[in-house]
């Protein structure tokens, strides 16, 4: 049986971190690029419940872990109907593709 | 944990007044978006009404320090000190100005059934930036950035219907999102390593050596990201153009002016509260060693002016013109910063004093154009200064004090931040930053060719302009001509504001 430790939590945390930022660069559509920031907010997240809990830091973590699932879910409708309203103008929401603002 | 007193809750309540004002005149928007179901002409009124209000509490309590929210004995979430109250004031100043400009804006006006939303959002804004200013603690930084950024998401893209618009918002809320994601992993590693969120907490628990300084340099260049992407500092800039083309022309005004502001504001305090040591009599800060803060900011704000005022000289739409040189005038910013003494302070609060002034006055003017001519290429500028002699005089001004010549107020600005650099005897740096502003100069005086030795093919037709808009325009041009000359209350009220609360 091994024991789960702070390191363990951290690993997931930074994985989580690299596949989103990997997500974003990599991927045209919007929405996958979307998901991608999901994915680095979540990264955030574990590693704050994660110090939380195995530093003794008291509450501030976990509170501010809910904070930040709030404001995700805010974002995310804010950021899908910025999408919606891309697809309905562009007829597309692939982001290599909009592109009418350039010099 | 602490034992919250009722006292200091109510306190707090006490030195938000502000803040309250801004979300009560949210409440009151709302309802009367819908309580006036057709009639939208009342929605400007409240918004001015919440403004002066909140402008009233700010002044009445400018020169009070003190912590507001205590977590602690002898810290708190928030900081009323006379800093953050001139950003506020800053804020709140250009916010009015920005209803009075959406108040006139073709943009704006075309969309008038959704006047509810959007003066609602600018207010939500406005109450983020606010947030922002007085922040000390990193949940509170988080939460207001994302306040501003959610509102400003939407208003970029308000009038939804043009493609340069639909697409500025869509730009804006990739490079936003993953931005203030990055920042909020910085955040969260300086929470594993000194188990707080609050800025002076954590600035006394890093002062002990042991500190691991290659994870805490990394989490504060993290953090940067985030902020450097609210100023606009150059690797982080390239939403600004695009946005800023895209959208409607009093939001480019508010986010180059009120979200940089604020920007610039949680930077300083950021930087200061969290890495300072002790402040010299002589007001230059010693930094802990963990970030060497002074070299960064020195090449990160070279990179920006210079990349700015280059992109700048082949831009030939007018608000993609402004954009590049709000990226410059960051950069010229973010050298007050680099010297990191009060007097850089000083030098930045002078700055954004006038820039505020002479930034709105050219959008405003590049608006009242485009209203007309339904354009904003330098093309169409063409013979303007004859058409239209008031508008292109007033540009020619703005433009003049935005490359910082005399007898403008941009001078003035310019001046107190070499000043500045060359007594913290960075020479090479401001001799830098005088080149920069050379090389400005050619962008800013081609517009004026335009206007003025350019024929156009056909005769420009000339159009009147309402007297509410000429009042505007001698509103924003006062202001930029008077410092020009007489600039000793803006250098007192710049030296009182200097003090941030604890240093």
């Amino acid at each position: 049986m091994i024991h789960i430790g702070l390191s363990h939590f951290l690993f997931v945390s930074i994985v989580l971190f690299s596949l989103g930022i990997f997500g974003i660069v990599t991927r045209k559509n919007a929405v996958m690029v979307l998901m991608g920031i999901e994915l680095i907010l979540n990264s955030a997240n574990i590693n704050f419940i994660a110090f939380a809990k195995f530093g003794n830091f008291g509450y501030q973590g976990q509170i501010m872990a809910l904070f930040v699932i709030i404001l995700a879910a805010a974002e995310a409708a804010v950021a899908l109907a910025i999408v919606l309203n891309i697809y309905k103008t562009f007829s597309t929401v692939n982001v290599d593709e909009i592109d009418t603002l350039k010099d | 944990m602490n034992t919250y007193n009722l006292n200091y809750l109510v306190n707090s309540l006490y030195l938000i007044k502000p803040e309250i004002t801004i979300s009560i005149a949210i409440v009151i928007l709302v309802l009367v978006d819908l309580i006036m179901d057709k009639n939208k002409k009342l929605l400007p009124f409240v918004s001015m009404i919440g403004l002066v209000v909140a402008g009233y509490f700010i002044v009445d309590q400018f020169s009070t320090n003190s912590f507001a929210f205590n977590t602690g004995s002898s810290t708190g979430m928030l900081v009323i000190d006379p800093f953050g109250n001139f950003f506020k004031l800053l804020i709140v100043l250009a916010s009015a100005f920005i209803i009075l400009f959406s108040v006139s804006s073709k943009e704006i006006k075309e969309n008038l059934e959704r006047h509810g939303e959007y003066f609602t959002l600018i207010f939500g804004m406005i109450l983020g930036m606010m947030f922002m200013v007085s922040s000390a603690d990193l949940i509170v930084i988080y939460l207001s950035l994302e306040l501003v950024s959610l509102s400003s998401y939407i208003l970029a893209g308000f009038t939804k219907q043009t493609l340069r618009n639909s697409e500025a918002s869509l730009k804006y809320v990739i490079y936003g999102g993953i931005s203030s994601g990055i920042m909020l992993f910085g955040i969260s590693i300086i929470y594993g390593i000194t188990g707080s969120t609050n800025l002076y907490e954590i600035n006394s628990l890093i002062q002990s050596p042991q500190i691991q300084n290659l994870t805490f340099f990394l989490a504060g260049i993290l953090i940067f990201v985030g902020i450097g992407y609210k100023i606009s500092a150059a690797p982080f800039h390239f939403w600004t153009p695009d946005v800023y083309e895209g959208a409607p022309i009093p939001i480019t005004a508010f986010l180059s002016i009120a979200s940089k502001a604020a920007g610039f504001a949680l930077l300083i305090r950021f930087i200061k509260i969290t890495f300072i040591k002790s402040v010299d009599p002589e007001g230059f800060w010693h930094l802990l060693g963990i970030i060497d803060w002074k070299s960064f900011i020195i090449v990160i704000s070279i990179l920006t002016m210079t990349l700015g005022n280059f992109a700048a000289l082949w831009q030939n739409n007018m608000k993609r013109l402004l954009a590049y040189s709000s990226i410059a005038h960051a950069g010229y910013l973010l050298l007050g910063l680099a010297v990191m003494s009060n007097e850089g302070i000083a030098a930045i609060i002078i700055y954004f004093a006038i820039y505020a002034f002479m930034n709105l006055g050219a959008f405003l003017v590049v608006m009242l154009i485009a209203n007309k001519t339904g354009s904003e290429e330098l093309d169409d500028y063409k013979g303007l200064g004859y058409s239209t002699p008031f508008l292109g005089v007033a540009l020619a001004i703005f433009l003049v004090s935005l490359t910082g010549l005399p007898p403008t107020a941009g001078f003035i600005g310019k001046l107190y931040i070499f000043i500045a650099l060359v007594d913290a005897k960075m020479i090479v740096v401001a001799v830098i930053a005088l080149l920069n502003t050379v090389v400005s100069l050619y962008y800013y005086i081609r517009v004026l060719k335009h206007m003025f030795l350019d024929r156009p093919e056909k005769e420009a037709p000339a159009f009147s302009i309402s007297a509410a808009a000429v009042a505007l325009v001698v509103v924003m041009l006062t202001p930029v001509l008077v410092f020009g000359v007489y600039f000793t209350p803006l250098v007192d009220l710049a030296k009182n504001s200097v003090a941030l609360m604890g240093f």
